[in-house]
């Protein structure tokens, strides 16, 4: 039942991503209310399956690779709607519905068992700590599809080539603006998902800080985060600059993410 | 009964061949009821515009109508008749229909889709409506136009992007800062298009509006005009560090900016956009700033350029104009064929057996038990109402009267005859 959940979400996010991805040729008020109703539907579905998952596995879903792509995907589907009534973003499904579906797509190839919890997850923090991490790093996800539109809008207004996607694409100030919002929403969150984990830690191995892989590259992404915002503040780097430096830093997450679990090495071996 | 057109447009007639013809202030009152006057044209409408002089009319006999509106034209505006001839245009019936409605929807206009035209075509119809010069077909003709135009307006992306370059100028600075309200304006120097833009732009509210000029008194008069604030121009590239958007029109006659003065003044931005319209030629900022980050810098070949483009989309946008004007052209037709006289008499007749029929039905079918003869006594007495009812109707429709049309749409109406849908 679950994993037939998961694949109707799949399938809605997967017809949502192509009407999307159609948009960017050729958009009308049809085709975006069908790709926002297809969206819609696949995120109703898809948190039915979460919440089916929990109460089969009878803890938090996000314990293993598989969860917690789907989590991810679902994370930045939740930030996609609020950015979607909050700013009316013409486009935005088109560069950001691909890599919720690409998550989607890897989660749906990661192994689905349920195994039973180990004791290190055993504990409260598993809710906390993953729903900071997660939603943190969807913030990032976002500012990354949104970068993406900056340098777009950004070349075609630099260029003086307006065809294309100019005139559909939002000011470079809202994209601008959007951006910062989110890395202001993604910093914190992942300010307090390292604090949460290190607590975590604490109690479940007896140091907070251990050196392992998982930890060291949000220290890394942390600061890249810290980085980012402190040149817009002091010396200014909006714009360009602040597009470019979001999407080193969802790269760096990317690697985090998927690299380490490659690696198979360190403490966090079970996501 | 048919539509007819004589009239020249900017496509084939220069400004000074359209001045002579065209109907200007009381001109245009006196000329329209003169037109009206001709004994060929029973409708008239006069459009007078700076791109288009067009002459409308209903008449029955083309060929005739043509030859008196021309003398007509030749000597209202005292111009030779035989130079007349080559000079103008003429459509009848369907032409003169589809161009109508084509003149509306800004088909035919010098800037493809501009609004102006609508208003224009509006007023020349109020004027004759006042005047009483039009009748039942022009004024269906023009309410289809009108209605046709709108459709135009709201079902193509026709006038959707700006073509001209002030228009172009506000369209970037949208696609720059969301919100121009909270933006600060600097108009540096002065000249025609540099007013026009900056017209345009605090027309779309700017929160605050420099003005600065080599002579301060200019800067002040501009200032006020704008309601803006007079800035010293040594002072300018300071007041850089607040203005975002500027557009620069010197006549300087080298650059008033370069580069390593607009990289200071970023810093202090904290890097924030600035837009940088320079319409002076020879250019007043050095087009290096460019390449600087978050400036965007704009001459008028750039704006000029974003202008064609505008322009290509519009010609395609027109394509599906074109169709809607088929569609509405279409129902236009058929209402005016509803107005003929042999399928209205055709109708009539055929409205009538149809009353007798159903009436002799109903009371047949009651007396089940009369003979034969009564039957045909009864029927006869049905038909001979009929007819004495229907003939003075048939007779007036197939007689040769004045304003056929309005008799033919006053019984059409009257005896509920359908077919003429009222739209409106």
């Amino acid at each position: 039942m679950e994993i037939l959940l998961f694949e109707v979400a799949l399938t809605f996010y997967f017809a949502a991503t192509i009407v999307s991805i159609t948009e960017l040729f050729k958009g009308s008020k049809v085709t975006s209310r069908l790709m926002f109703l297809l969206v819609a539907t696949g995120f109703a579905v898809h948190s039915f399956s979460i919440v089916y998952r929990y109460v089969t596995a009878g803890h938090i879903p996000i314990t293993n690779p598989h969860e917690a792509t789907s989590f991810f995907a679902w994370c930045m589907v939740l930030i996609f709607f609020l950015l979607h009534f909050r700013y009316r973003v013409g486009l935005l499904s088109s560069f950001v519905l691909p890599i919720v579906f690409s998550m989607m797509l890897i989660s749906s190839m990661l192994s689905r068992e349920i195994k039973p919890l180990s004791p290190v997850l055993q504990s409260y923090w598993l809710g906390i700590h993953t729903a900071f991490a997660f939603l943190g790093n969807a913030a990032f996800a976002m500012a990354f599809g949104i970068g993406c539109m900056y340098l777009v809008q950004e070349h075609h207004v630099k260029s003086k080539r307006l065809g294309g996607l100019f005139g559909r694409l939002p000011s470079l100030q809202t994209l601008d603006d959007i951006n910062y919002r989110l890395i202001t929403l993604g910093f914190p969150l992942l300010t307090l998902a390292i604090i949460t984990g290190a607590l975590w830690a604490e109690s479940a191995w007896g140091s907070f800080w251990n050196w392992d892989a998982r930890q060291t590259w949000s220290l890394i992404t942390w600061f890249i985060y810290a980085i980012v915002l402190h040149a817009r503040l002091v010396a200014g780097w909006r714009g360009r600059r602040a597009a470019i430096l979001s999407m080193i830093g969802f790269l760096t997450i990317i690697i985090a993410f998927f690299g380490i679990k490659l690696l198979r090495k360190g403490l966090h071996v079970f996501l | 009964m048919k539509v007819f057109v004589v009239g020249l447009n900017h496509k084939i007639a220069d400004v000074d061949v359209r001045e002579k013809l065209a109907f200007n202030g009381p001109k245009l009152e006196e000329g329209l009821l003169r037109f009206r006057e001709l004994p060929e044209v029973e409708e008239a409408i006069i459009l007078s515009t700076c791109n288009r002089v067009e002459l409308y009319a209903n008449v029955r006999d083309p060929q005739k109508a043509s030859e008196s509106i021309k003398t007509f034209l030749s000597e209202f505006h005292n111009i030779r008749r035989e130079s007349l001839d080559s000079a103008l245009y003429i459509y009848d019936d369907i032409s003169a229909a589809r161009h109508i409605l084509r003149v509306a929807s800004s088909l035919d206009s010098m800037v493809v889709g501009e609004p102006q035209i609508l208003g224009q075509l509006k007023d020349a119809f109020e004027m004759s409506l006042s005047k009483k010069t039009t009748g039942i077909l022009l004024n269906k003709l023009m309410k289809k136009a009108i209605s046709a135009a709108k459709r135009v307006r709201t079902e193509t992306r026709i006038a959707e992007n700006a073509v001209s370059i002030s228009f172009a100028a506000v369209e970037l600075a949208k696609k720059i800062f969301t919100d121009l309200s909270t933006r600060v304006f600097m108009l540096l120097g002065a000249g025609e298009m540099a007013e026009l833009a900056a017209r345009h732009l605090i027309g779309n509210g700017v929160k605050e509006v420099l003005v600065a000029n080599r002579t301060y008194e200019r800067a002040c008069d501009l200032a006020k005009e704008f309601n803006g604030r007079p800035v010293n121009f040594d002072a300018f590239i300071q007041e850089m560090t607040r203005a975002d958007i500027v557009i620069c029109s010197t006549g300087a006659p080298t650059y008033v900016l370069i580069k390593n003065q607009m990289q200071k003044v970023m810093k202090e931005r904290k890097q924030r956009q600035v837009f940088i319209i320079d319409i002076s030629v020879p250019r007043n900022i050095d087009p290096g700033i460019n390449d600087l980050e978050n400036v965007y810098l704009y001459n008028v070949d750039d704006l000029q350029g974003v202008v064609d483009t505008n322009l290509f989309e519009r010609h395609k946008e027109a394509e599906k104009a074109e169709k809607i004007i088929e569609e509405e052209l279409e129902t236009f037709l058929k209402w005016q064929s509803s107005l003929d006289s042999v399928p209205t008499i055709k109708a009539l007749r055929e409205k009538a057996e149809e009353i007798k029929n159903e009436e002799l039905g109903k009371l047949l079918h009651k007396l089940q038990d009369i003979g034969e003869k009564e039957r045909e006594a009864i029927e006869y007495m049905a038909t001979a109402i009929v007819n004495k009812l229907i003939h003075p109707p048939t007779a007036a429709l197939k007689g040769d009267t004045e304003n056929k049309e309005l008799l033919v749409a006053a019984i059409r109406r009257l005896y509920g005859i359908n077919g003429e849908r009222n739209e409106d």
